[in-house]
């Protein structure tokens, strides 16, 4: 299912500090479509006011698709909160800007499908290189 | 090595606890005492997808905390006890009278509440069960995460922390 909401956000971006700013800030310098994304940072709230901000994002914005940084974060415990009551709701977390990259470019694909395939090349894009003892 | 800190949390088990001081006090086990997520299994199996799963969480009501908490104390590992308000945490002193110290990790906004820290508001009643904890002994300071300063209870209640 495509959806022709163009330059209407599309997912919540959600984090410590900011997290959510700074990748969204960088895939607008990179693609030009931060505005895919609205944001909500965490810092000094409560549990219960992340969750309600979170859920005003959500419900005004018609949003399905939510990505955190860490498992254990109060955005996250909030996102599954939400998701409790829409089980359709896709959250990822562990977000990185990959993530986000591949899921601005899927627009002919529901913000749910593309959010699925974004987690799988975030997933991959994951890579350490070198470590090689000095002198080898 | 038993419990290395007891900590008052609105948001219990979050990043700053499971990663920000669980990394540096090599924290494996949390004891989670809140008489309402002890009651729902929907509750506890949301916080334990938050932990890494070499971390384990147990979950207690106040009473039973205090019950066990002589054992969790013995044990060679190290952990953190979490209350989400001051109420349970006072409760549990005053049950057990076996903790030294506790942290204020972040109580935030509400109704009522007076600010005094960036991450610390307290009403009226909350200031004076704090105070009692101090009276009987117990070292209440503030810190939100390892690499701040803690912040004596005093320097909380006078707003000196924001200075």
């Amino acid at each position: 299912m495509s959806e022709s909401n163009a330059g209407a956000p599309r997912a919540l971006v959600a984090g410590h500090g900011d997290f959510a700013t700074g990748l969204v800030s960088a895939v607008g310098q990179i693609t030009g479509r931060g505005d895919a994304f609205v944001t909500l940072s965490n810092r000094d709230m409560s549990a219960a006011d992340v969750e309600r901000a979170m859920r005003e994002q959500v419900d005004t914005r018609g949003i399905t698709v939510i990505f955190t940084d860490l498992p254990a974060g109060s955005c996250t415990m909030a996102a599954r909160r939400l998701q409790r009551e829409r089980p359709a709701t896709v959250l990822v977390t562990g977000t990185n800007l990959a993530t986000l990259l591949d899921f601005v470019f899927h627009t002919d694909v529901s913000a749910i499908e593309a959010a699925l395939h974004a987690a799988d090349k975030g997933r991959a894009s994951l890579v350490a290189t070198g470590g090689a003892p000095s002198g080898h | 090595m038993a419990i290395e800190l007891f900590r008052i949390d609105d948001r219990l088990i979050h990043g700053q606890v499971v990663v920000g001081w669980g990394q540096p006090l090599d924290l494996t086990f949390i004891v989670l005492v809140d008489d309402e997520v002890a009651s729902s299994e929907w509750e506890q199996e949301l916080y334990r997808m938050g932990v890494p799963p070499e971390m384990e969480v147990h979950f207690h009501t106040v009473d039973s905390a205090a019950a066990n908490l002589a054992e969790y104390q013995r044990d060679e590992r190290r952990g953190a006890l979490l209350t989400g308000d001051i109420e349970t945490m006072a409760r549990l002193v005053e049950l057990t009278g076996a903790i030294a110290r506790v942290n204020l990790g972040g109580i935030h906004h509400r109704t009522g509440r007076t600010q005094r820290l960036r991450y610390i508001f307290l009403a009226p009643e909350e200031e004076k069960s704090l105070r009692a904890l101090a009276a009987r002994g117990v070292e209440v300071s503030a810190q939100d995460v390892p690499a701040a300063r803690p912040l004596a209870l005093t320097e909380v209640l006078s707003g000196d922390g924001n200075r």
